[in-house]
């Protein structure tokens, strides 16, 4: 219990900076001395605002959104009411009321309501199908609407807008922004900016309204629904959902009520301190009009207001002046980043431009008249933003003309994280800077931003991440903040443990070269022989089996380990979907892919696959790989699934292994008027020569008939395209999160030269890659890159060919399919059952319901009783 | 045929004899064979009371047993993950998220608020 003398602070508003404040009420003990109440209006704690739209484009839980550690507040002795808005202030007597009734007397009172979405006084603003977007609860309704509608429209192109059509564009909406101004993001970017934006925007097939404005909402007159909207330009755009992001309103309701000042267009005013008018009342984040006279929309002042007000609680000086509006976005998955002085309004200042209008980059950087670095625009390339900005207030090493050509154009830039000077801000969310990271390595003197205790040297990113707070909230500085460590530590002659995980001091080309060396066939073998200390005799984990498995099984025939995946010890150490040979979905139900080899297949085979999937009441659908997938198999029917399809002729299509995924074609020379080989005879002849091959990462392959490149081979780990001489050999092109363009490896090959440069190429990628690493990060990271590997592999620099050529030999002659292997083995069987105690029983939490004539998992509430309350 | 393995890895799969038994409802329930239990890597139960269990044993022969449900998807999967160690606590990774959870005391390593139920369990 609180005694008498303990003093009370109460925070109204539990949202990213109110929690970054408790945070650092923490970090300086006021927690620890202080009684401290938050009130809390929405019905969760404070989530990350900021990654909203991952929701839809990412799949990311509104639990992962928290960002609040878990055991935060019981930790603080922190009271937090949630889903109890305030609603009076009395400040002659110093309580806040909320709205169940509760009554809290306060010593100090910190604001913290952030802001509310602003709609547009247009007739029909209320209809149905009418939505902002700010909260999850926003997210959700918009997301159930969305389910009846089939396209939507945002009012608003600003960053918000783009956001919320982001997340229209991710519920599968046919998706419109109308934008007044006459570009996009007209307050972050400049014309040539707003150019670029727009046309990779539409390029997305989203369609771009700008210069108009919104007259009135239409609706039907029957249903109260939405029917679209109707434009100043006069024009009608029919729509099932409209998405108001037309800017946003400080909530500054509490603060007017109990008499305290606004400022003329909205929020709390507030000194350098973030105090207002009464000494005992704080207001920070978007509700707060700051000393400056500005209200901010970002979080990274609100953070800078949260350390000051609470620097100030705590007796400490501090102050926020005003911040810096860079901003490094992804929006729709189009890169925007614009910092400093963007718009070039300091007197004298030049532009220096890159714009290439076919590929939507656009990169400018104003820099003033003596050669310091001002600000910037970036679109559509931002990978240098993060030392770009640092760089801001400088005479940068390199001339802006190289600084402003996108990453792989042109002159190389020697600019590295080493070239930033230490009060550079490297994370400006948090405002952490060079020397902060750089002492928090150092261990030494570390002083400055995020108030480290000086006694710990990080040796690592996530352990600087903890103590400085650098990249935790927008992460766009992660990059840097990972080359600054590593820097750091090799500087301070640390060595860099690059080993697999806490049971491995190698790397995994390390293991792997053992484990050919000295021919060990088995992973206890390993663990316990070149194993670290402590670790020898023990379990291993999650990390290691897999990738040991993994460098058994793609050596299995050569070191005497079992061709087969799931035979003896080896079965334990799979990954849960290589265990299954199948891909566990969210609700614990398992996917089924056969191969097609070439993505071409009979029609005997495909009534085969409607069959099965009829009579199991599976979800069919054609996947991105020229395949066919069946959803919602239950661990107990693999085996008769199997069963079938093996009797029919299919085999394991790997489609949950590391291991070679599919080979694509085009219709090629057979049909197509322009092809000029055979395509899909190549690409079934590589998938079968490939097919069950274990690798560090997924493969994947096609080959295209002809230049034109209807299979995308050049998005492939390694691609084909014919020429009329032969093939051309494209590798480490990747599609995925961080496309890469596939390089050119060889011209012309005959079908032989083609075969055995592949066969070299693969098992020297399975040689020396990382765990998890395709082949696109594996050739720019390994020394010498493409050219290193064109020597071994085509000049055979290294003399390994042979050897190499013999490894894929030895895999081609061993290979079984596994299912085959698998229905013929009772002890294998044995396993694919729910329940050891029931076999006959399936998993009662499987459970699906229809949805467009076929089924999909019934999604699983989580009450709180299926947890253990700790 | 006995192969090199057989011969290079004594450890791999001993036969173990007897049959697996958990603690619950007051009374010792048996569950499976003993050999059903690969060493690091799980079984699923169905108890009498409609929940589930996921049993494990690990490389020196000892047994666990804690609930099957993953608490953060809903998924009666944790049967399906991988063992691994931290020192010598043993704990399953969960194979859709992949948060682990200690297997003697079921606390998830990941998320200190959260842990899932033990049982007590024998081979005899
Ligand atoms: C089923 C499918 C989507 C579909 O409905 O079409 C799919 C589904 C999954 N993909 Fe994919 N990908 C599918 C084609 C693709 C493609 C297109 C292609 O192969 O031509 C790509 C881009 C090409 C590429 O990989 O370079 C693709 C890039 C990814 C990535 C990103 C890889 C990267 O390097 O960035 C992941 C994540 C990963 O592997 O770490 C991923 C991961 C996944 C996983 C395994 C995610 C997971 O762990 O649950 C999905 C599970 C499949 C399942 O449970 O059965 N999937 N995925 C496609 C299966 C193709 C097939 O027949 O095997
Ligand atoms: C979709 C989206 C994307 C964004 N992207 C970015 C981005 O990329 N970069 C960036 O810098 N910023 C971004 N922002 C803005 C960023 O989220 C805000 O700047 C930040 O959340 C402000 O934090 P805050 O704590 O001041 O306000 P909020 O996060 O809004 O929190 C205020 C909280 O107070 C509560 N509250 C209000 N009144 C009361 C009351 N009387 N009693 C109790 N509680 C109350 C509210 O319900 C709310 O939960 C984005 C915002 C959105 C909506
Ligand atoms: S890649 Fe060439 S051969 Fe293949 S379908 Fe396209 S145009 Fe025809
Ligand atoms: S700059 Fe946003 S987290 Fe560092």
């Amino acid at each position: 219990m609180a005694d008498t003398t303990e003093k009370t602070l109460v925070l109204v508003g539990h949202g990213m900076v109110g929690q970054r404040f408790l945070e650092a009420l923490a970090d300086r003990g006021v927690t620890a001395r202080t009684r401290v109440v938050v009130l809390c209006e929405e019905p969760r704690p404070a989530y990350d605002r900021v990654h909203l739209t991952s929701y839809f484009s990412e799949g990311v839980s509104p639990r992962e959104l928290s960002v609040v550690e878990d055991g935060f507040m019981a930790r603080h002795g922190i009271e937090l009411h949630v889903g109890d808005p305030a609603v009076r202030v009395d400040r002659d007597r110093r309580t806040v009321t909320a709205r169940s009734g509760l009554t809290v007397g306060y010593d100090t009172l910190v604001l913290a309501t952030g802001s509310y979405p602003f709609v547009p006084p247009v007739p029909g603003k209320d209809a149905a199908g009418c939505f902002v977007y700010r909260t999850i609860e926003d997210l959700l309704a918009i997301e159930a609407y969305a389910a009846g509608v089939g396209s939507g429209a945002v009012v608003g192109g600003g960053l918000l807008g783009l956001e919320a059509a982001g997340a229209l564009k991710g519920l599968g909406l046919d998706t419109h922004v109308v934008e007044f101004a006459p570009r996009l993001m007209p307050v972050q970017v400049d014309t040539g900016g707003g150019d670029a934006l727009r046309r990779r925007v539409e390029a997305l097939g989203v369609r771009v309204h700008t210069g108009v404005g919104t007259q009135q909402i239409t609706v039907d007159g029957g249903t109260g629904r939405v029917t679209g909207m109707a434009l100043s330009d006069g024009s009608h755009l029919p729509v099932g959902m409209v998405v108001f992001s037309a800017g946003v309103r400080p909530r500054d309701e509490l603060a007017r009520g109990c008499g305290l000042l606004v400022g003329e267009r909205g929020g709390i005013v507030v000194d350098e301190q973030c105090r207002t008018a009464d000494p005992s009342v704080f207001a920070i984040g978007e509700c707060a009009l700051a000393a400056d006279g500005r209200v901010y929309g970002l979080v990274a002042p609100g953070y800078e207001m949260a350390e000051t007000a609470a620097r100030t609680v705590a007796g400490e000086a501090g102050a926020f002046t005003g911040a810096d509006l860079s901003t490094k976005l992804k929006l729709l998955g189009v890169d925007v980043a614009s910092f400093g002085d963007a718009h070039g309004t300091a007197e004298g200042c030049l532009d220096v431009c890159y714009s290439d209008a076919r590929s939507g980059i656009y990169r400018k950087l104003v820099v003033g008249a003596d050669g310091t670095l001002l600000g910037g625009v970036l679109v559509g390339d931002v990978e240098s933003y993060g030392l770009l900005r640092p760089l801001t207030g400088s005479v940068p090493p390199v001339a802006p003309e190289h600084l402003v050509l996108p990453a792989g154009a042109g002159a190389p830039v020697a600019l590295g994280p080493s070239a930033l000077p230490d009060e550079a801000v490297v994370c400006s969310c948090n405002n952490v800077t060079k020397g902060a990271i750089r002492a928090a390595v150092g261990g030494a003197g570390a002083g400055g931003a995020g108030g480290g205790a000086g006694e710990h040297s990080c040796t690592s990113v996530a352990e600087v991440k903890k103590c400085t707070k650098a990249g935790t909230s927008c992460g766009s500085c992660v990059k840097v903040l990972g080359q600054l460590v590593d820097a750091e530590l090799e500087a301070a002659g640390v060595e860099v443990d690059k080993g697999l995980c806490p049971h491995f001091a190698q790397t995994r080309a390390e293991l792997y070269e053992i484990v050919l060396a000295l021919r060990i066939p088995s992973y206890r073998q390993l663990l316990d022989g070149h194993g670290r200390e402590g670790a020898r005799g023990g379990e291993g984990c999650e990390v290691c089996k897999p990738a040991v498995a993994s460098i058994l099984a793609s050596l299995a025939p050569v070191v005497g380990a079992s061709v087969h995946v799931l035979e003896g010890e080896q079965a334990a150490l799979q990954d849960t979907n290589d265990h299954f040979l199948a891909n566990m979905q969210k609700n614990g139900s398992y996917s089924v892919v056969p191969r097609i080899p070439g993505g071409e297949i009979t029609p005997e085979k495909l009534i085969v696959i409607g069959e099965v999937a009829r009579d199991f009441g599976l979800y069919t659908k054609i996947t991105g790989g020229q395949r066919i997938d069946l959803f919602g198999a239950r661990v107990e029917q693999l085996p008769l699934i199997w069963a079938r399809l093996v009797d029919a002729g299919f085999e394991s299509g790997h489609a949950y292994g590391k291991a070679l995924r599919t080979v694509k074609s085009c219709v090629g020379q057979t049909w197509c008027r322009y092809g000029v080989q055979d395509s899909v005879r190549m690409a079934i002849d590589l998938e079968l020569r490939y097919r069950g091959l274990r690798s560090p990462h997924k493969l994947k392959s096609a080959v295209s008939g002809c230049a034109r490149e209807c299979a995308e081979a050049q998005s492939k780990d390694f691609g084909v395209i014919a020429t009329a001489n032969g093939w051309n050999l494209y590798v480490g092109g990747n599609g995925g999160a961080t496309p890469r363009h596939a390089d050119l490896l060889a011209k012309d090959l005959s079908d032989a030269e083609l075969v055995r440069l592949v066969d070299r190429f693969l098992m020297f990628y399975i040689r020396t890659a990382d765990r998890l690493e395709r082949t696109s990060v594996w050739l720019e990271r390994i020394p010498g890159g493409l050219e290193h590997v064109r020597d071994v592999v085509v000049h055979d620099s290294l003399g390994i060919c042979e050897e190499l050529e013999a490894l894929m030999a030895a895999h081609v002659a061993g290979y079984r399919d596994e299912w085959a292997g698998t229905l013929d083995d009772p002890e294998r069987l044995s396993r694919f059952v729910s329940f050891v105690n029931a076999p006959g029983t399936p998993d009662p939490t499987v459970r699906f319901v229809p949805e467009r004539g076929q089924i999909k998992p019934e999604p699983i509430l989580l009450s709180l009783t299926e947890r253990v309350t700790v | 045929m006995t192969t090199m393995t057989d011969l290079l890895s004594p450890a791999a799969a001993p036969s173990v004899p007897g049959t697996v038994e958990l603690h619950v409802g007051g009374r010792w329930l048996a569950v499976c064979a003993a050999e059903a239990l690969l060493p690091g890597r799980g079984v699923a139960a169905l108890l009498p009371d409609g929940r589930q269990a996921a049993l494990f044993r690990d490389r020196a022969g000892r047994t666990y047993a804690i609930g099957n449900v993953d608490p953060f998807t809903g998924a009666g999967v944790l049967s399906h993950g991988l063992v691994g160690a931290v020192g010598d606590r043993p704990y399953v990774a969960s194979p859709l998220l992949k948060q682990r959870f200690d297997l003697v005391d079921g606390r998830c390593l990941d998320d200190e608020a959260v842990a899932v139920a033990t049982y007590p369990v024998r081979v005899r």
